[in-house]
C-alpha cells in the first residue's frame, strides 16, 4: 500500500535535514505506529507524505499503490487515496463544515472520474457518520472547527476520513489534547474504518492511544530515521522505560 | 507656499475647464436656486485634485477632465440579477429616465417621480432635501464632485415613503454610449414610521456620478443595495447622505466588481437618539488598473446610536483597494456604539490597499473600536483543503467567499444577498484563477 523508501527531507529555507533515510512500508489492513521523542520527524512525516509546502525532498521515494506520492500535488495524493488527520485542525472562519465536506467528497470523486454525491445522499451519509461520532447537527453547521473545543477538533477529523474513506490514513497525534473519554470515542471512529484494504499510519507519544487502537506494528522513530521495529510491545516497553534505553541500544 | 499657491490655480484652472462645458439646466425657481448655490460651491472648493488629503488615495482627475473617457460594454451571458425578486424596476439609459423600460411608477406607499419632471414644478417637498443634506455633508470635508452633481444632475428620482413598502425598488443604470458622462441625483424622503428597500444595478455609464440624499424620520428604515457594474473601464463617483432621526435605521451594502475608479463616498449623520446605521462593502478586483475606494464619514450626534462599517476587499494583479473611514462622536453623543472593521486579501505582492481609519471622540463614555488589516490567503488553511482534496483552484475561491462573509452578512433578505453571492461565483470563474 504506503512504501517509503530511503526518504530524506530537508526544510526549504534552512538546511536542516530532518529526516535521514526513513523506510517504511505498510500493507493494506495493517496499522503502523510510529512513536519517538520530540523533535525525531514523526510529524515531518506525516506532512511530506501528504504536501505540505516548506519541504525539501532530497533523496528517496514514497509510494500509494505504487503511484508516487512526491510528484503529486496535495490534492491529488488526496485524490489518489491518502488521508492525514491533523495534530492541529485548522481553524475557516467563513467555510461552513458540510459545505467544507460536500466539496471535498465531490472534488475527491471528480479527480477520480466517479460520479459526485448529491445534496440529499451526502446529508443521509453523514448524519449517520456524525452521530456514530457524536458529532450533532449544529456541529456540522458551524464554520470548519471555529470554536471546536479540542475533542470535537478530532472528532471531525475522524468524520473527514469516515466521509472520505481513504485507502491509506495517516493520524498525527490524534490522541494530543485529548481526555481519556474522548480518546476512546476518536479510537472506536478509527476501529470502525479498519478494514482488510485500508492502511493505517497512528504517529503518537504516548502508549495510551495503541491501547484504544491496537497497532500490528510499532516503529521506533530517532533523528529522522526509523530505529526500532517490534510489535505492540514495543510501545509497551516505551511506557515502561521511556526512549532512554532503546536509543542507547541501537547507538 | 510658491507650489500651494500653483496648485490652486492649477485646481481652479481645471475646474473652469469643466464647468466652461456645461449649462446649468432648466428648472422651476426651487431647484435652480439650488443648482445655483451647488455652483458656487464648486467654484469656491473647486474640484478635487490628487494634492487634496481626502483625495490622497485616488486619483481624481478622470473625475475631473472635461471629457469622459471611453468605456466598452462588458459582454457576457450571465443571467440577469435577483431574476426572481419581486421588484419595482426604474431604468436610466446613459442618464435618462427610460419609461418603456421601467415599470409603472406607482406602488402603495410610495410617490416617485422624476427629478426632470418634478424640476419644473413651482411647489416640491424635495426643496426641503434636494442639496440640503449635501451641503451639510461639506461641512467637515470638502465634497466637489457631489456639489456638482447637485448643479448638474438632469434627471435621477425623488421618493417620498409614506408606509411600510414591501416590494424593492430597484434602479437601473443601463448605457448605450461608450462615452456616456452621467449625473444622477436621488432624493429619498421617509416619513416616520415608513420603510423602503432602494436596490442600485446595472453597469452604470463610462463616468457615473450619483448623489442620493436619504432623510430618514423617527421610526423609519432604509435599506439599500449596490451592485456597481462589471464594466472594466467604467468609472464612478459615488454619494449617500443621510440623516437619522430617532429609533431609525439605516443600512447600506455595496459589491463592487471590475470597474477601473470607483469611489464610493457614503455621509452618515445620527442625530436622533437609539438610531442605527450600517454600512458595508465587498469588493473584488482584477489588475493593475482596478482602483476602487470606499470613504465613509459617521457623525454620531445623539445618544445611544450604532454605528457599524464592515469594508471587505479581494485584489489581485496589482489592483488597489482604499478604506477611508471616520467614526466623528459629538460631545453629546454619550453611549455611542461604533464598530469599524476594513480588511483586505490581497492575492499576490504586486496589490495594495490603502486605509485611514479615524476615530475622534468628543463624549466620555463611549464603546468605539476599529481595526485594519491587510493580509494573504492563509497557507494552512489552504493546505489543510488541499488535503481534503480540495484543488487549489477552488480551495483558494473558497477561501476568498469566507474572507467576504462578514461584509455579506450585513445583507438581511436572504434572497438579495443570494444574488450577490452568485454574481460573486460569477466573478470568480472568471477572474479566480
Amino acid at each position: 500500500m504506503l512504501v517509503i523508501n530511503d526518504l530524506h527531507v530537508k526544510l526549504e529555507e534552512e538546511d536542516k535535514q530532518i529526516l535521514k533515510g526513513v523506510n517504511l512500508t505498510v500493507e493494506p489492513g495493517k496499522v503502523h505506529a510510529i512513536m519517538g521523542p520530540n523533535g525525531s520527524g514523526k510529524s515531518t512525516l506525516s506532512y511530506v507524505l501528504s504536501g505540505k509546502g516548506g519541504y525539501e525532498v532530497t533523496q528517496g521515494s514514497a509510494t500509494l499503490e505504487d503511484a508516487e506520492l512526491l510528484d503529486m500535488d496535495a490534492e491529488e495524493r488526496a485524490a489518489a487515496g491518502l488521508f492525514l488527520a491533523f495534530q492541529y485542525p485548522v481553524e475557516i472562519p467563513g467555510v461552513g463544515n458540510m459545505t467544507f465536506l460536500r466539496t471535498a467528497v465531490n472534488a475527491q470523486r471528480k479527480a477520480r472520474g466517479e460520479v459526485e454525491m448529491s445534496a440529499g445522499e451526502f446529508l443521509k451519509v453523514i448524519r449517520e457518520k456524525a452521530k456514530s461520532l457524536k458529532i450533532d447537527a449544529e456541529m456540522l453547521k458551524r464554520p470548519v472547527n471555529v470554536g471546536f473545543s479540542g475533542g470535537e477538533k478530532k472528532r471531525n477529523e475522524i468524520l473527514q476520513m469516515a466521509m472520505l474513506e481513504p485507502k491509506m490514513c495517516i493520524l498525527d497525534e490524534t490522541d494530543s489534547g485529548l481526555d481519556v473519554d474522548a480518546m476512546k470515542l476518536v479510537a472506536e471512529g478509527v476501529n470502525a474504518l479498519r478494514t482488510e484494504d485500508r492502511g493505517f499510519l497512528v504517529i503518537t507519544h504516548y502508549q495510551r492511544l495503541l491501547d484504544h487502537i491496537i497497532p500490528d506494528f510499532v516503529h521506533i522513530m530517532s533523528d529522522g530515521r526509523i530505529v526500532k521495529t517490534g510489535g505492540p510491545e514495543l510501545a509497551l516497553e516505551i511506557e515502561h522505560n521511556g526512549y532512554g534505553d532503546i536509543l542507547a541500544e541501537v547507538a | 507656499m510658491a507650489l500651494a499657491r500653483k496648485i490652486i490655480q492649477v485646481k481652479q484652472d481645471a475646474t473652469d475647464a469643466r464647468l466652461s462645458l456645461l449649462d446649468l439646466p432648466d428648472g422651476a425657481t426651487w431647484i435652480t436656486e439650488a443648482r445655483n448655490a451647488a455652483m458656487s460651491r464648486v467654484k469656491k472648493m473647486s474640484l478635487p485634485h490628487g494634492r487634496d488629503e481626502y483625495w490622497k488615495f485616488t486619483k481624481p482627475d478622470t473625475f475631473v477632465q472635461p471629457e469622459a473617457l471611453k468605456a466598452p460594454l462588458f459582454d457576457n451571458d450571465e443571467g440577469p440579477l435577483w431574476a426572481d425578486v419581486d421588484r419595482l424596476k426604474v431604468v436610466f439609459v446613459d442618464g435618462i429616465f427610460d419609461a418603456e423600460a421601467s415599470d409603472d411608477l406607482s406602488s402603495e406607499g410610495l410617490v416617485i417621480e422624476r427629478l426632470a419632471v418634478a424640476a419644473l414644478k413651482d411647489i416640491h417637498w424635495a426643496k426641503d432635501l434636494y442639496g440640503v443634506l449635501e451641503i451639510r455633508g461639506q461641512d467637515a470635508v470638502q465634497r466637489p464632485l457631489a456639489a456638482l452633481n447637485t448643479a448638474f444632475a438632469t434627471d435621477g428620482i425623488l421618493v417620498h415613503v409614506t408606509g411600510k413598502v414591501s416590494k424593492p425598488l430597484n434602479l437601473i443604470y443601463l448605457y448605450n454610449s461608450e462615452t456616456s458622462d452621467v449625473n444622477l441625483h436621488h432624493c429619498i424622503k421617509i416619513d416616520a414610521g415608513a420603510e423602503v428597500t432602494i436596490l442600485e444595478t446595472g453597469p452604470g455609464a463610462a463616468r457615473l456620478n450619483t448623489v442620493m440624499e436619504v432623510d430618514i424620520a423617527d421610526n423609519s428604515a432604509f435599506h439599500h443595495i449596490r451592485v456597481q457594474g462589471r464594466d472594466h473601464e467604467r468609472r464612478a463617483v459615488t454619494g449617500i447622505f443621510t440623516r437619522l432621526g430617532h429609533e431609525s435605521t439605516f443600512k447600506s451594502f455595496t459589491l463592487t466588481m471590475n470597474g477601473v475608479l470607483t469611489r464610493n463616498e457614503c455621509v452618515i449623520e445620527l442625530t436622533g437618539d437609539n438610531a442605527i446605521a450600517h454600512v458595508a462593502g465587498a469588493c473584488v478586483g482584477d489588475g493593475k488598473d482596478f482602483h476602487q475606494d470606499d470613504t465613509v464619514f459617521i457623525t454620531h450626534d445623539s445618544f445611544n446610536c450604532e454605528s457599524r462599517q464592515v469594508f471587505k476587499k479581494v485584489l489581485r494583479n496589482g489592483a488597489t483597494g482604499v478604506f477611508q473611514g471616520k467614526i466623528l462622536v459629538k460631545k453629546d453623543a454619550q453611549k455611542t456604539d461604533g464598530y469599524q472593521i476594513s480588511q483586505a486579501l490581497l492575492l499576490d505582492d504586486n496589490s495594495q490597499f490603502l486605509a485611514k481609519p479615524e476615530l475622534e471622540i468628543y463624549a466620555d463614555d463611549v464603546a468605539c473600536s476599529h481595526g485594519s488589516t491587510t493580509g494573504a490567503i492563509d497557507e494552512n488553511s489552504l493546505f489543510y483543503l488541499q488535503s481534503r482534496g480540495v484543488p487549489k483552484a477552488e480551495a483558494t475561491d473558497l477561501l476568498v467567499l469566507a474572507f467576504l462573509a462578514e461584509a455579506l452578512q450585513e445583507i438581511e433578505d436572504t434572497m438579495l444577498a443570494e444574488g450577490i453571492l452568485e454574481r460573486l461565483n460569477g466573478w470568480l470563474a472568471r477572474h479566480g484563477h
